[in-house]
């Protein structure tokens, strides 16, 4: 070692000690700076508050900055709203059993509404078979993995299954953190931003509605749609739940749900329970309508019946 | 204060061959299982054979018995305060540094099958949100945390006291052994009722659930310590007298006797009514529609249990070593599998919907797994290295 290395008192290292501590105070202050596409958002990304902590403008920072991301990453003008619930609406949505031909048209009308991820693969609807003359749905025998040519199949039934956004949710009693909550309008909801991916949620829901992105979400570009809610449709994190959010995008503006616009034979329905002139009241008061896993109490928005013998044949 | 951790240093770094090696290996494993722990860190728990269908796996399973292994003190916090056992009372500070290792090990798990584990802070009160007492989850985020810093408290007040030669403040030592009693039996209460609670899961929704943890907790947990507590005497200065393990092997008898006996009410309760709900428990004791991975796991359990209890019962094999400490491997085995494989992955499957998803760990679970019990090991051999060092007088305060 040269004489010009020793240049420190008592040091005699190519690295001194003083050296070192203002390296690494130098490299911890580079991660305040805002460098590349980040705009110093890891920060604030990593201290954010509960959705219903936020105040209006931090909320219209977020989803500006969001927005921002969004389109830089995907090469599209995304918007990303926080809709609030709209007065004196609850939401309830009902299946026609008698009708569905478990096409699954409405499964991938929903990953795409909701920009869920292709790779892995993530479904929020699943319809389950059942055989004729012999399951009687007993939801112990449902097969999600049908795969025939053609649906349907001969002896047959489908009972598509999603969130039930249930009024007594077992899922929101057990969150840790409360990133789930019930909306007034009725819809159940997560924070994808503060859910810590303990999956308590998962193992409480009967229903198996609620689904963990347990690799980093793939969306292609292309597909992503751009019209967003931040507690719904917006693209999800690697290590947080996700959930049917009765496209909270769409019917907060007034809207169907993509699954219900997208059902070729009108098996699904959709409405505002507290407006006596709603379908979906219509079918309360009319039709021969049941619930899933009733004796569970969870008192859930999503209803089946059969308006009629099968429409299908056999 | 210098004095205590340069005494402290060379306590740790003096041994026998025997204790550095299992240093050396205990850490060896614990970097192991970080470098998977990175991989997974990066890839997501994708990495692992969780999946929607069985959403929870090894890493709760292993949490689940080690809650029970912490609860487990107190057995020897009971002998040795109320019923002032002179044997056991020389040894209850290895009960409470097993405590201390079972709940840190319980604390990694619990972080590591998280999918967001660095936003830990959201469960602090006030500054996040934490949903007590409505969450069973908040419930036991409270207790067991409360349970490892009684212990810890217990244990480093225990090495500073004999350090310094000073005597114990009963007024202050008192109360909170005594608190320590209903806490130990808390934390496995309320890990239970994480599960009790969930109508969702007919498998795990039953009264007996929680009766249960704590019978095969007060089995697994001596038996475990049982057999640590011999090496200890054997490799040390540290005295066990035969009469405490001997007292010991009786407690985890009755433990096993209750354990078999909530075992078969269970087993009555389900087949006899066999409705819908038992798919769970068919899956796991016969196989359902062909899939039968658990069956041989659990009929294992039951044979090494049972097997066990027989050794405890009758009093020639309780009362030799060489019997009970066969007994109790088998009884940490029996449980481990009991708890893993026969509660946490039956739970799931059927699902809540009727898929069966056959889970089974993949290997960067168990590495993981073994690099988290390495460290937790690790935590327990310095700490009773201390232990024994200001026990046996090795370690003091010079005058």
């Amino acid at each position: 070692m040269t004489d010009s290395e020793h240049n420190n008192k008592g040091s005699n290292s190519l690295i001194t000690r003083r050296k070192f501590l203002t390296g690494l105070a130098a490299g911890a202050a580079t991660l305040t700076l805002p460098f590349g596409n980040t705009d110093a958002s890891i920060w604030e990304e990593y201290f954010r508050q509960h959705f219903t902590r936020l105040d209006k403008d931090e909320l219209k920072n977020i989803l500006a900055n969001l927005e921002k991301k969004l389109s830089q990453e995907y090469g599209k003008d995304v918007t990303v709203r926080a809709t609030p619930p709209m007065e004196n609406v609850l939401f309830g949505y009902a299946i026609d059993l008698s009708r569905c031909i478990g096409c699954r048209k409405c499964v991938y009308a929903c990953v795409k509404e909701n920009n869920l991820s292709r790779n892995p693969e993530v479904h929020w609807i699943v319809n389950l078979q059942f055989r004729k003359n012999e399951k009687w749905l007993n939801m112990e025998e449902g097969n999600a993995y049908y795969n025939p040519e053609i649906v349907p199949e001969k002896g047959y039934y489908y009972v598509p299954t999603q969130c039930q956004q249930c009024e007594n949710p077992p899922c929101v009693k057990v969150c840790p953190v409360k990133a789930t909550w019930k909306e007034p309008d009725g819809m159940i909801v997560v924070d994808y931003n503060w859910c810590i991916g303990c999956r308590y949620c998962m193992a409480a829901c009967p229903y198996g509605a609620r689904h963990f992105n347990w690799g980093k979400p793939y969306i292609p570009k292309e597909e992503l749609n751009p019209d967003m809610h931040y507690l719904g449709n917006r693209p999800q994190y690697k290590g947080v739940v996700g959930k049917c959010t009765w496209c909270i995008q769409r019917t907060r503006e007034g809207r169907y749900t993509a699954c219900v616009e997208i059902c070729p034979v009108g098996a699904r329905k959709f409405g505002n329970m507290l407006d006596p002139k709603s379908e979906l009241r219509y079918i309360l008061e009319h039709m021969k309508v049941f619930r899933l896993k009733e004796d569970l109490g969870t008192n859930p928005k999503f209803f089946y019946f059969f308006s009629m013998g099968s429409s299908v044949k056999s | 204060m210098f004095d205590a951790i340069k005494g402290i240093f060379k306590v740790l770094l003096t041994g026998s061959k025997a204790y550095k090696l299992l240093i050396a290996v205990l850490f060896f494993l614990s970097i192991v299982g970080m470098i998977f722990l990175f991989k997974q860190f990066e890839q997501g728990l994708i990495a692992t054979n969780m999946r929607d269908q069985v959403s929870w796996g090894w890493y709760i399973a292993n949490f689940t018995f080690l809650v029970g292994v912490a609860a487990a003190a107190v057995v020897l916090v009971v002998p040795a305060y109320l019923y002032h056992h002179e044997p056991i009372h020389d040894i209850v500070i290895l009960g409470e540094i097993m405590a201390v290792s079972a709940v840190s090990m319980c604390l990694m798990f619990v972080t590591f099958d998280m999918g967001s584990p660095e936003r830990f802070w959201h469960l602090i009160p006030k500054i996040g949100i934490f949903n007590f007492p409505q969450s069973i989850l908040a419930w036991d985020v409270f207790v067991l945390n409360l349970y490892l810093f009684l212990n810890l408290f217990l244990v480093a007040y225990t090495f500073y006291k004999l350090y310094t030669g000073q005597p114990f403040n009963k007024k202050l030592t008192w109360p909170l052994i005594l608190f320590s009693i209903p806490a130990a039996i808390s934390i496995h209460t309320v890990t239970a009722f994480i599960y009790v609670g969930l109508p969702a899961r007919p498998f795990w929704s039953a009264a007996i659930l929680a009766p249960r943890f704590i019978a095969s907790a007060f089995c697994s947990g001596p038996a475990f310590m049982l057999i640590l507590f011999q090496i200890i005497r054997g490799k040390t200065r540290f005295k066990v007298t035969d009469e405490a393990l001997f007292k010991i092997g009786e407690i985890i008898t009755y433990a096993m006797a209750l354990n078999l006996f909530f075992l078969i009410s269970e087993l009555f309760k389900e087949r006899y009514s066999a409705t819908a709900h038992i798919a769970s428990l068919d899956y796991l004791w016969y196989g359902l529609h062909g899939h039968n991975q658990l069956v041989p796991w659990i009929w294992t359990a039951l044979v090494f249990n049972s097997i066990a209890f027989l050794l405890l019962l009758i009093p020639k094999t309780r009362k030799r070593l060489p019997t009970l400490n066969l007994a109790c491997v088998l009884i940490f085995a029996g449980v481990y599998i009991e708890k893993g494989m026969g509660l946490v992955f039956p739970g799931f499957i059927p699902s809540t919907m009727g898929e069966i998803y056959d889970y089974f760990p993949n290997a960067l679970e168990l590495w993981i797994s073994i690099g988290i019990w390495a460290v937790g090991m690790l935590i327990f051999t310095v700490l009773s290295k201390i232990a024994i060092a200001v026990k046996t007088g090795e370690l003091r305060a010079r005058k």
